[in-house]
């Protein structure tokens, strides 16, 4: 579904992914750990597009992003993302959030986009929302129509950045069950998380990053139970000490 | 003091000055509303331009915001006066000088506000947006421009509030505006004082009323805000 094969990316002199080569099958859910700075989010952020890269191929859903016909709109509406900082957009109702982009993207008739809206507000548990505005939500709210607004567009791979970072604790078991209910239907998901509740139960896969390498990968228990790599034990080491 | 001059008056200096329905070519109201509507629309794009990937665009539009901040308007009546006449070959009726005078000037202005409104909107709201498929133009017609915009408001009317007082100076190719007005009346009754007060009076009111008008606007988008 997803492949990196030897990509390079610098953000000026800095070079923030060093030959990555990673590989994510449909239904896989994978999630991303590492220290701060290491490049997680820029990695997901090379999905979708969101940034370029400088070398190295990345096939998502078999269209290669350097193929000269490569259309980035076209690949968005098959990848979804979920931002740390929600990124609703604040002078829309949650309804309009959710709607804009199947209707201006997909050309959905009005009817159509709400019908599906509605759905998804439920799936997400907060059916009686659809009038409100992001202001008026709890961070927990706001991150769950921030999932139905990337559902809404019927993604294969959906992609998270921390989407639990900047709750309240009492809202991040929300937001996780919502995202475990959709790894269990079977969605590709990459998870840029440090919830390793969350990974030991969901993830089929684990995998560590730090300065801008992937310096070990594995099945969740593996990985937490015995990681091999001194980086790897010294970061567990860390937030299992919170 | 007499404010019978005033009275006597008053028909000349709000018709002809203020509203410029009267004999002469002229009128605060009749050049500023359309220099406001035309400057700002003129000043989104030369602000969208500004923030251009581009170079082709952001140069040219630098450039317009940088010159047409640099000369003074009187400069700029002046020269479309005296220059459209030698390229055209004909000349233009003063209210269309001054007026295109006023639109290309004042959006250079505008135009500022424009990216600096732009430029308030949070990063994420346009990945948002780009990650969920809307090209460049929907992403900055639906998502960006609507929460600028809001945050332009102070800005915007500090401009068009001195863009109406700056009407005035079109009098000097002949524009019979408010401050004209009152002056050829002047010219005739030596009532200076009484006189200026009043206009100053008016141009008080219509820049008191933007502002109350502005701020009544931004309560009622802050019943949804940011
Ligand atoms: N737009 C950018 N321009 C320049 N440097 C950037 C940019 N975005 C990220 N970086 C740098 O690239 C490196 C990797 O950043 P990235 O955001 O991918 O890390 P991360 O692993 O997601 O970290 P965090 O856990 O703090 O979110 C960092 O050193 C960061 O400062
Ligand atoms: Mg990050």
């Amino acid at each position: 579904m997803i492949e990196f094969r030897d990509v390079d990316k610098w953000f000026g002199s800095l070079h923030v992914l060093k030959r990555i080569n990673l590989k994510v099958s449909g239904g896989e859910v994978v999630v991303v750990c590492g220290p701060s700075g290491s490049g997680k989010s820029t990695l997901i952020r090379c999905v979708n597009r969101l940034e370029s890269i400088q070398s190295g191929e990345i096939i998502v859903d078999g269209q290669s992003l350097l193929d000269p016909k490569f259309d980035p709109s076209k690949l968005r509406t098959d990848v979804g993302m979920v931002f740390q900082s929600f990124n609703l957009y604040p002078h829309m109702t949650v309804l309009q959030n959710i709607t804009l982009a199947p209707t201006k993207v997909k050309g959905l008739a009005a009817g159509e986009a709400e019908k599906v809206a509605k759905e998804l507000l439920d799936r997400v548990g907060i059916p009686d929302k659809a009038g409100v505005y992001p202001a008026n939500l709890s961070g927990g709210q706001q991150q769950r129509v921030a999932i139905a607004r990337a559902l809404a567009m019927k993604p294969k791979i959906m992609l998270f950045d921390e989407p639990t970072s900047a709750l309240d604790p009492e809202m991040i078991n929300e937001v996780l069950e919502v995202m475990t209910d959709l790894a269990h239907d079977g969605m590709t998901m990459v998870v840029v998380t440090h919830e390793m509740g969350f990974a030991r139960r969901v993830a089929h896969r684990v995998v560590f990053m730090d300065e801008g390498q992937i310096i070990e990968e594995g099945k969740p228990e593996t990985f937490f139970g015995a990681p091999q790599s001194p980086r790897a034990q010294q970061f567990l080491g860390k937030i299992l000490s919170h | 003091m007499d404010f019978a001059v005033v009275i006597n008056n008053v028909g000349f200096l709000i018709f002809q000055g203020f509203l410029g329905l009267g004999n002469f070519t002229g009128g605060t109201l009749r050049l500023a509303v359309p220099a406001i509507i035309f400057g700002f629309i003129l000043g989104i794009f030369i602000g969208m331009g500004r923030l251009a990937r581009s170079r082709w665009i952001y140069l040219p539009a630098t450039l317009y915001v940088e010159f047409f901040r640099g000369v003074p308007l009187v400069m700029v009546i002046f020269w479309f006066w005296f220059i459209i006449p030698v390229v055209v070959g004909k000349s233009l009726p003063e209210y269309s000088v001054a007026l295109a005078a006023f639109v290309i000037f004042e959006a250079a202005y505008f135009g500022e506000i424009v990216r600096a409104g732009i430029q308030s909107v949070p990063r994420g709201q346009a990945e948002a947006a780009t990650a969920t498929g809307l090209t460049r133009a929907q992403t900055m017609r639906h998502v960006i421009l609507p929460q600028a915009l809001r945050n332009m408001i102070p800005s915007l009317v500090t401009q068009c509030i001195v863009l109406l007082k700056d009407t005035s100076l079109a009098s000097i190719i002949g524009y019979v505006d408010l401050t004209k007005a009152a002056q050829i009346v002047n010219n005739r009754e030596i009532r200076p004082f009484e006189l200026y007060l009043f206009i100053a009076v008016i141009y008080w009111l219509c820049s008191y009323g933007m502002s109350r008008y502005a701020r009544h606007i931004e309560r009622r988008l802050a019943v949804n805000p940011a």
